[in-house]
């Protein structure tokens, strides 16, 4: 399978993907020249596993996104067939926020799901070495939650 | 009356032996000229045995930062990520931001940013290589290196004021435009900057002491380069061809002939070596595009000061001098990021120093820290 | 009685004669090494920046003396002065002038290269003492590589010695002849790079490696302790290259007197330039790379340079 006449990148991603794995197929789309997979939760292993054995074999980030009632983790994979990358998104409830490693599939994603969990709070399940890695190990209470207190932030003042 | 020494205590290894592990804390401020990086090594006699990085001590929450302020107030945050790399690591955000509120940025600015963005690559690699020489024990090669690299700050200097946080790259474009007689001046520099870099090259690379410093120490293969997450000269040296210059190309890369220097051993050599190569082909990138700019605007027309893009999410790229830096930016149509998230080469390719220590000297250790380039900025955000 | 006296005068001297030399060591090398990174060195303090090192030498006196907690007080501080007193004693052998020396001793030679060694311990105490992982590491790399280096250095002073045929400096430096130089140069080389691996500099320098080991074995001591050690090292310097000028590159010959002393004084310190040049231009060797450096090149080199002064010796005495 390759690349047709006047077929962007992202065109002959799609085709790629909908052959070779028809169920993700309705999961995909193309945002502002960008491709995404929003995927559920139970299903993400899966899909990085598949996008992986169909070329996305560089780990770019992952972080998340606090939406009020739950996170949106936001993985980032990058292809060098394609030449693109894409975001491989799942949401993930407040209240239970876990989620699977990808520490196995990409030995990379070790440190950025450690920054995740030290910022967020949200637990990567099967992690080797899941602990602070950014802040002081006895820190309290993850920083980058819209709803985090703290003494020492200043609320911003209204003329800026 | 004696103390005891902590790490004097004797350890119990994985077979139960009770082994003589020397546990050193090559600690957060050091002279190995590098940042404030902590790494635990537990040595056996002078190999290391473990080695952990601990970061985390150049932590200022920009992240967090950046969801108070508006889109152009983020810039100067951009400045102090990478410090040694301003322009870069400006020009990464702002592509996030005109990808993210569809802003068209014209040609001249384009190119301008193309050279000081080139220009800067020179300096963070003379950083880089004159890093790796006062490591190895050559501080007359750190010497030489900066000199090229103050030509370049210099320039900046004229440009935009600064000599380190430049606040230049803004969205749309930039600050301001190029002073009159600065192409000359630039001319000069580039054309003056390869014959030093070759002598630099000679100098240090041409070394025996440092060919035996440096080469097998550190050997990164190309499959875990990739597996890892390795960008830049670190993955390049081993043999990985991956530049987003040439292989996902933005602003006008695809104008500009240039070659990528890929290394074959991926050790210690080799990354240092890439870095300088790297930075004598900029010197020919800065000159076409020299030859290629045209007189224009140098930002985008009727751009407001407060940008309030489309809800919705983007991200963007760019080769820094160590490796892929890109931007996330998640916006909910406010003036004010929702999120920023900012993908650090540095950060990522740090991970690596727990794989290629082990088996290796103390002295190696330090060599093998300067060759992935942190800079902690970047790394601890 | 009075040579008792005479003996304390002449160390006394040597003392200072090392303080000395430390002084403007320490300038010279700032000068030098400032000039070939581009840069001017000392300037602002006295003419040419020569008062510096003074100014260095009262700050340093001025600081605090800290032992640390876990350091054997006793041991730690007689650590520096181990590595120091011996350093000033050899420099007693150097012929100054022609036919004299301080300490003009038919097994002179042997006394130049047997009592620096005594450093050795001194280098192993300060960084044991010290109770500090980068002491002990340092202290452990120096001794290993000072006790390793003694041997390419001796062998090639011996190689003078058989064609001299005797132990004494003075009566050595009588001997000399211009084609010395062509015969010892390999030996001149090779005593050359065993100093400075003896003194723990230059590409040798590892056991103090500031950027690995942030000064190694003398890292816990401060003020005027540390620079007992700076002392030993650039006395040492000047001590190797006085006795390396005497012995292979001819010495006072040709010159009578005082100016004899001169001109001495002039190659040494061509020697001692040669050192610090060697010091900034190459990065520091690895602790196996610089063993194996000793054992496996040195010393079979040096034997062969010994091999060949044993022949000239037998062919040129009969």
């Amino acid at each position: 399978m390759s690349l047709h006449e006047g077929e962007s990148n992202l065109e002959y991603l799609q085709r790629k993907l909908c052959a070779v794995y028809p169920d993700l197929c309705p999961l995909f789309s193309i945002e502002f020249a960008d491709a995404v997979l929003m995927v559920p939760r139970s299903v993400l292993h899966r899909a990085a596993a598949d996008l992986k054995e169909i070329g996305f074999e560089r780990f770019g980030f992952v972080t998340a996104v606090d939406n009020g009632d739950d996170f949106e983790l936001v993985y980032r994979l990058q292809s060098g067939e394609f030449g693109v990358g894409i975001f491989l998104k799942t949401e993930v409830p407040r209240c239970e926020a876990v989620i699977e490693t990808l520490t196995d599939l990409w030995p990379a994603a070790g440190w950025p799901e450690r920054e995740v969990y030290d910022l967020f709070g949200i637990e990567f399940r099967g992690h080797p070495d899941l602990r602070r890695i950014l802040l002081p190990d006895d820190w309290v209470g993850y920083p980058l939650r819209k709803d985090y207190k703290d003494d020492s932030i200043i609320p911003r003042p209204d003329y800026i | 009356m004696p103390v005891e020494v902590e790490s004097r205590r004797p350890v119990i290894d994985e077979l139960g032996r009770e082994v003589d592990e020397l546990v050193v804390n090559i600690g957060p401020s050091h002279p190995s000229t590098h940042g404030v990086c902590r790494i635990i090594a537990h040595l056996d006699g002078e190999i290391v045995v473990k080695a952990e990085p601990v970061i985390g001590y150049l932590h200022r929450g920009i992240e967090k930062m950046a969801e108070n302020r508006t889109y152009l107030q983020v810039v100067p945050l951009t400045d102090r990520l990478d410090y040694v790399g301003s322009m870069y690591a400006n020009w990464a955000y702002c592509r996030a931001v005109e990808r993210l509120a569809d802003i068209r940025v014209p040609e001249r600015a384009e190119y301008i940013r193309v050279i000081v963005c080139e220009l800067q690559r020179i300096a963070s690699h003379m950083m880089g290589v004159g890093a790796s020489g006062a490591d190895t024990g050559a501080a007359t090669v750190f010497i030489y290196a900066f000199e090229v690299r103050e030509r370049i700050v210099e320039l900046f200097e004229m440009l935009c004021g600064a000599r380190l946080t430049y606040n230049y790259v803004r969205p749309g474009g930039v600050s301001a435009d190029l002073p009159d007689g600065w192409i000359e001046r630039c001319r000069e520099v580039v054309r003056w900057a390869p014959d030093r870099l070759r002598e630099l090259d000679t100098l240090f690379f041409g070394n025996y002491i440092a060919a035996e410093r440096m080469k097998g120490i550190g050997v990164l293969s190309d499959t875990d380069a990739i597996a890892w997450g390795a960008t830049g000269p670190v993955a390049r040296a081993s043999g990985v061809l991956f530049d987003i210059r040439k292989n996902d190309p933005y602003s006008v890369y695809p104008r500009l002939d240039f070659r990528v220097p890929v290394g074959e051993n991926g050790d210690c050599f080799d990354r240092g070596r890439i870095k300088l190569l790297e930075a004598i082909e900029s010197c020919h990138i800065v000159e076409q595009a020299l030859d290629q700019i045209q007189p224009g605007p140098v930002a985008a027309e009727g751009l407001p000061r407060l940008i309030r893009p489309r809800a919705g999410d983007a991200y963007d790229h760019i080769e820094s001098a160590r490796g892929s830096l890109g931007v996330y930016l998640v916006s909910d149509g406010s003036p004010r990021p929702y999120r920023m998230k900012v993908r650090s080469p540095a950060f990522c390719n740090l991970q690596l120093l727990g794989q290629l220590a082990p088996g290796h000297t103390v002295s190696d250790l330090v060599v093998i820290l300067g060759s992935l380039d942190p800079v902690f900025g970047e790394v601890d955000r | 009685m009075t040579s008792l006296l005479w003996g304390v005068l002449f160390g006394l001297l040597s003392g200072t004669a090392i303080a000395l030399a430390a002084l403007f060591g320490v300038w010279w090398e700032r000068k030098v090494s400032g000039r070939m990174q581009m840069r001017l060195g000392p300037q602002q303090s006295g003419p040419a920046g020569l008062l510096q090192t003074l100014a260095d030498t009262i700050k340093l006196v001025l600081k605090e003396d800290v032992t640390p907690a876990a350091a054997d007080p006793r041991i730690f501080r007689m650590a520096p002065l181990l590595v120091f007193t011996p350093v000033a004693l050899s420099l007693l052998v150097v012929p100054f002038v022609t036919g004299w020396a301080p300490l003009d001793s038919g097994v002179g030679i042997l006394l130049f290269l047997a009592v620096p060694s005594v450093s050795v311990l001194g280098v192993l105490l300060a960084g044991w003492s010290s109770a500090n992982t980068y002491g002990t590491i340092g202290g452990l790399r120096g001794a290993a590589q000072m006790v390793s280096y003694e041997i390419p250095r001796t062998l090639s002073v011996l190689a003078l010695v058989v064609v001299a045929g005797t132990m004494r400096p003075s009566a050595v430096m009588g001997a000399w002849r211009w084609w010395w130089l062509l015969l010892f140069a390999v030996g001149f080389v090779i005593y050359l790079i065993s100093s400075i691996a003896e003194m723990n500099r230059g590409p040798f320098d590892l056991p103090e490696a500031e950027s690995e080991l942030v000064a190694g074995y003398f890292v816990d001591y401060t003020g005027i302790r540390w620079a007992i050690f700076m002392m030993a090292e650039y006395g040492g310097m000047l001590a190797c290259s006085l006795f390396g000028a005497a012995m292979f590159l001819g010495g006072t010959n040709g010159f009578p007197g005082l100016l004899g002393g001169l001109v001495l004084l002039v190659k040494a310190i061509a020697i001692v330039t040669v050192i610090m040049w060697v010091k900034w231009s190459f990065p520091r060797f690895r602790q196996d790379q610089l063993m194996r450096l000793a054992w496996k090149v040195l010393t079979p080199m040096a034997l062969v340079q010994l091999l060949v002064a044993g022949a000239v010796a037998v062919a040129w005495l009969r």
